[in-house]
């Protein structure tokens, strides 16, 4: 089947996509957008989160065919050109990455939760992270990052 | 101390670089991995690539009469199918024992072991193509029980026996001890299977050169180690097979064993055409190794006082279908299983053994992880038996410099365990009691609404932990690093060849910043790391930093030697008088630069190949298990708060603190969020993680059912380093990936000990376990 999306803000399309496909592989494989990981592919690990028409999602649970005609953003829509969004900057300048592959999944999770609250508390930022696993970092710097990030883009 | 007085004369050549050792620079890698453009194993893709797949053994154990592939073959977009007659080299491969076939041959060992493998032109083909291979199996009975491994009453799983090895270490004598112990306490525990349950899947892509030989790129640990082993496997010679480290999704010892490596390179040049292969995650649970799971039995005689008189130890490993590093896992384990304690009477038997149980090998703390929860659960039963204070007993037998090991090796280097307990055990604790409308995120089971506060209790537990830094026994492990200078953009750059795996730890944020230390040059970029750079050795047993950072080390002071020698020509002035600044090359105490380094090279390139050695060490004797067999010790201990919902089983961990010696930290952002996943990842298996294997059968192969800790299991954590220069490393550093995994699990079992009263002799702790109903007279089932 053929597949019409509009990826960070580009009409792309997506041809021969067999009907077993992910939105995740159709933008890993067929639209070499690989900063969406696929750790689990089910719907566990945040890894592969994206903006479906503008809620939070894992694509590896959406299959090709409902994203035919949606809007959809990934990690790789968030920065301005070469220069870094607030989150991601936090993210790196709290030592928030180390193996990396959880990062593209919880910073869109992280921006998530701050266009929907953006002063959250500790407790406020455990529970929105809650679905993104990271196997490195034991999560303190994380929540550092995202204290950060909150700063970052209230002043900003 | 003595290691703080001993800092070594070369500082005086050092800079004090903004960016240098010492400092947190933000790391190299980190920008492209926020923005999704770093390239894991499994992002790669080339032109023409094919998606190779694997056909895995259904039963533990089998014999295999016959494989039929013509209806694989013959499916659209197979391009080949390969079985073990296709093997061009040695059909064995392993990464201290060549014993697992590359292909199943007649027989199959465990569930989840390969016996063909396919490429074709979509994942999904592939996955049709593995379905449509027809294996006639035999199926026997396998064998999954250790100790009946052990007593040698089975069927022989391996040729050789069905013991991998046993460590024997005798000091002292335990028998004439005995008599002189006051107070004695026995216990058995045993640890689950533990996966390594990196996020970023095992990921290769193999692509031929067009004249026989084929270029890896993989996620690994070992890329020098790792094309010995392919190279064996296809029967090329080794300088026909080149490994390029491609990103690396985490290990944590789980990229130590090969994976897709021989296949993608078969199936590659097969068909002369590129072949990726990734694995997903429930073949992920078994195509890679897990710790090991163990019973240790502990016997500890003490006088009254506290003092430890001998010490009994019996651990046995499953380590089971093939070797793996099984044979190095037991003996670190049985090297650490009288704990970090000063005891003269010492009697330690380690077995590692056979079984159709998936193979089982390194996990970050390597068997020590195992050897340190026994011994620690141990201690506090026997702090509970002499009515003494926990923390107080450990300090009290705290191993110091100079107490000899049960091997009889002298412990040298700084021994800090005291410091590390008295710090913890200063921290105030957190406020202890629950308040009335306590945020339900506060409370065990969490905003499942299962307690405001009724039948919780709580509890608070210590532990200490001691292992050997880097390969123990004998080995002369090296890494090697070549530092290059040049100018580009009229400024001096450095450049950084080594191939040492970076996996996530920040080995190469660490490189750059030693160069900027050694040579005063602020831009620099470390190559990435590919097999035809020199061997960096393994990123493992918390070596990498040591080893590669004193490779760079040496590589940047032949350099300076190599400029300081050119510009003292220049200058005409002896090379004594001159120092290599971050402004130039002055002479000491004079303001201004005699010459700039740009000047100085103009258009050429100096560099230096550095080869690193540790100190010399040996194996350990076969009878009593004696020998200088250690580099160095490193320390980590913990102290857990937790609260139990003793109605549910529920649990919640208030507070984690920890207080490591890192010798010098090299990046403390980094060696902070080392501690900090080190520790999860010790709450994960004192709490959540187990890979269920029943008869051989992985249960719960998924991250639904192997459960990892969210950022809700994890409680903020107090991190405290001390940094007590090594006399014998690079810029006094210590190895600081491990420590934490080991002290983590104990001290959060010894707190739900503390709040139940429970003896919890197994992890991971399960609700059940924790239900004081359940279990009347404080011993629970299982
Ligand atoms: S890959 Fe989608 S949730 Fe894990
Ligand atoms: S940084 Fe490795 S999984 Fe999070």
């Amino acid at each position: 089947m053929l597949i019409e999306v509009t990826v960070n803000g580009r009409r792309r399309t997506a041809e021969n996509v067999w009907a077993g496909e992910s939105l995740l592989y159709v933008l890993r494989e067929r639209l070499g957008l690989r900063g969406s990981k696929d750790a689990c592919e089910q719907g566990e690990c945040g890894s592969c989160s994206v903006y479906l028409d503008g809620d939070l999602v894992c694509a590896c649970l959406v299959s090709a065919g409902q994203a035919d005609g949606a809007e959809v953003v990934t990690v790789e829509g968030l920065a301005d050109g070469e220069s870094l969004h607030p989150i991601q900057q936090a993210y790196v300048s709290e030592g928030a990455v180390q193996c990396g592959f959880c990062t593209p999944g919880l910073i869109l999770a992280t921006h998530c939760l701050l266009e929907a609250n953006s002063d959250p508390s500790d407790d406020e930022i455990r529970e929105a992270l809650a679905g993104n696993l990271c196997r490195c970092t034991g999560y303190e710097k994380i929540v550092s990052a995202v204290r950060l990030a909150a700063m970052e883009t209230a002043v900003g | 101390m003595r290691a703080r007085q001993q800092l070594d004369t070369k500082v005086r050549d050092r800079t004090t670089h903004v960016r240098g050792v010492g400092t947190s620079p933000p790391r190299p890698d980190a920008p492209l991995k926020v923005l999704g453009r770093f390239a894991y194993a499994s992002d790669l893709e080339i032109d023409g690539m094919l998606w190779g797949a694997t056909v895995r053994s259904p039963h533990p154990r089998a014999r295999i009469s016959g494989i039929d592939i013509s209806q694989a073959l013959a499916i659209r977009g197979v391009a080949t199918v390969l079985t073990a007659e296709d093997v061009p080299g040695h059909r064995f491969y392993g990464i201290k024992v060549a014993d697992q076939p590359v292909l199943a041959t007649h027989e199959v060992r465990y569930v989840g072991e390969p016996v063909a493998i396919v490429a074709a032109d979509h994942p999904e083909t592939a996955r049709r193509a593995i379905e449509a291979v027809r294996v006639d199996y035999e199926v026997r009975a396998p064998m999954t029980d250790p100790e009946e491994a052990l007593s040698g009453a089975g069927d022989l799983i391996d040729p050789g026996g069905n013991v991998a090895r046993h460590v024997r270490i005798r000091h002292g004598d335990v028998s004439s001890a005995r008599s002189r112990a006051e107070v004695v306490v026995r216990g058995e525990y045993a640890s689950g299977v533990q996966d390594p349950a990196f996020l970023g899947p095992e990921a290769g892509l193999a692509v031929p050169d067009g004249s026989g030989g084929v270029d890896l790129y993989v996620a690994a640990q070992w890329i020098h180690d790792d094309r010995r082993q392919v190279a064996a496997a296809l029967g090329l010679d080794p300088s026909r097979v080149r490994l390029t480290l491609s990103g690396v999704g985490g290990a944590f010892g789980g990229r130590e064993d090969l994976s897709v490596h021989i296949h993608a390179c078969m199936l590659a040049l097969r068909i002369g055409r590129p072949v990726k292969m990734t694995y997903n995650r429930e073949e992920s649970f078994v195509g890679h190794v897990h710790r090991h799971p163990s019973r240790i039995r502990v016997e500890l005689g003490a006088r009254r006082d506290g003092t430890l008189v001998y010490s009994k130890v019996r651990l046995l490993l499953d380590g089971g279908a093939y070797t793996s590093t099984s044979r190095i896992v037991i003996a670190n384990a049985s090297y650490f299983a009288a704990g970090a304690y000063k005891v003269d009477h010492v009697e330690i038997d380690g077995y590692a053994v056979y079984t159709n149980n998936p193979p089982r090998g390194a996990m970050r703390g390597f068997g020590a992880v195992q050897a340190c929860y026994a011994i620690e659960s141990a201690m506090d039963s026997l702090a509970g038996e002499l009515d003494m204070d926990p923390v107080e007993l450990r300090i009290c037998n705290a191993i110091q410099e100079g107490d000899l090991l049960p091997t009889g090796q002298g412990v040298d280097g700084p021994t800090p365990t005291r410091e590390l307990l008295e710090h913890l055990r200063r921290l105030p604790l957190p406020s202890d009691r629950l308040v009335a409308g306590e945020d339900l995120r506060r409370l065990p089971g969490g905003v499942g609404n299962t307690t405001h506060g009724e039948a919780v209790v709580r509890g608070v537990g210590y532990a200490l932990g001691m292992k050997a830094i880097g390969f123990s026994g004998g080995v002369d492990d090296i890494s090697t690093a070549r530092v290059s200078v040049s100018v580009a953009g009229g400024r001096p750059v450095a450049e950084v060849y080594s191939a040492a795996s970076e996996c996530g730890q920040g080995i190469v944020a660490v490189q750059a910043q030693i160069v900027r230390t050694e040579l005063g040059i602020d831009s620099v970029t470390v190559r990435p790391a590919d097999t035809d750079i020199g061997d960096a050795g393994s990123s493992a047993a918390s070596r990498q930093t040591w080893m590669t950072g004193g490779a760079v080390e040496g590589a940047c002071h032949g350099v300076r030697e190599l400029i300081l020698e050119r510009a003292a020509r220049r200058l005409g002035r002896s090379q004594g008088d001159l120092v290599l600044t971050p402004r130039g090359i002055m002479t000491p105490g004079e303001g201004e630069a005699l010459l700039h380094l740009a000047d100085l090279l103009c258009h050429d390139t100096i560099e230096h190949t550095f080869v690193y050695h540790h100190r010399p060490t040996e194996p350990i004797d076969d009878v009593r298990g004696q020998g200088d067999a250690h580099i160095a010790f490193a320390y980590a201990a913990h102290r857990a708060v937790v609260d139990v919902d003793t109605e549910l089983g529920l649990v919640r961990v208030v507070e984690l603190a920890t207080a490591q010696d890192v010798g010098k930290a090299m990046n403390p952002q980094a060696v902070e969020g080392q501690i900090e996943g080190g520790s999860a990842q010790g709450l994960g298996l004192a709490l959540l993680e187990e890979v269920q294997v029943e008869d051989g059968f992985v249960k719960n192969a998924s991250f639904t059912d192997y459960l990892i800790p969210t950022i809700l299991d994890m409680p903020p954590m107090d991190v405290r380093l001390f940094e007590f220069p090594h006399p014998d490393s690079p810029y006094g550093l210590n190895g600081v990936g491990e420590p934490p995994t080991l002290s983590s699990t104990p001290a959060i079992v010894n707190a739900l000990r503390d709040a139940t009263g429970l003896d919890l002799p197994r992890v991971p702790v399960r609700p059940t376990d924790l239900i004081a109903s359940l279990h009347g007279d404080g011993s629970p089932g299982g």
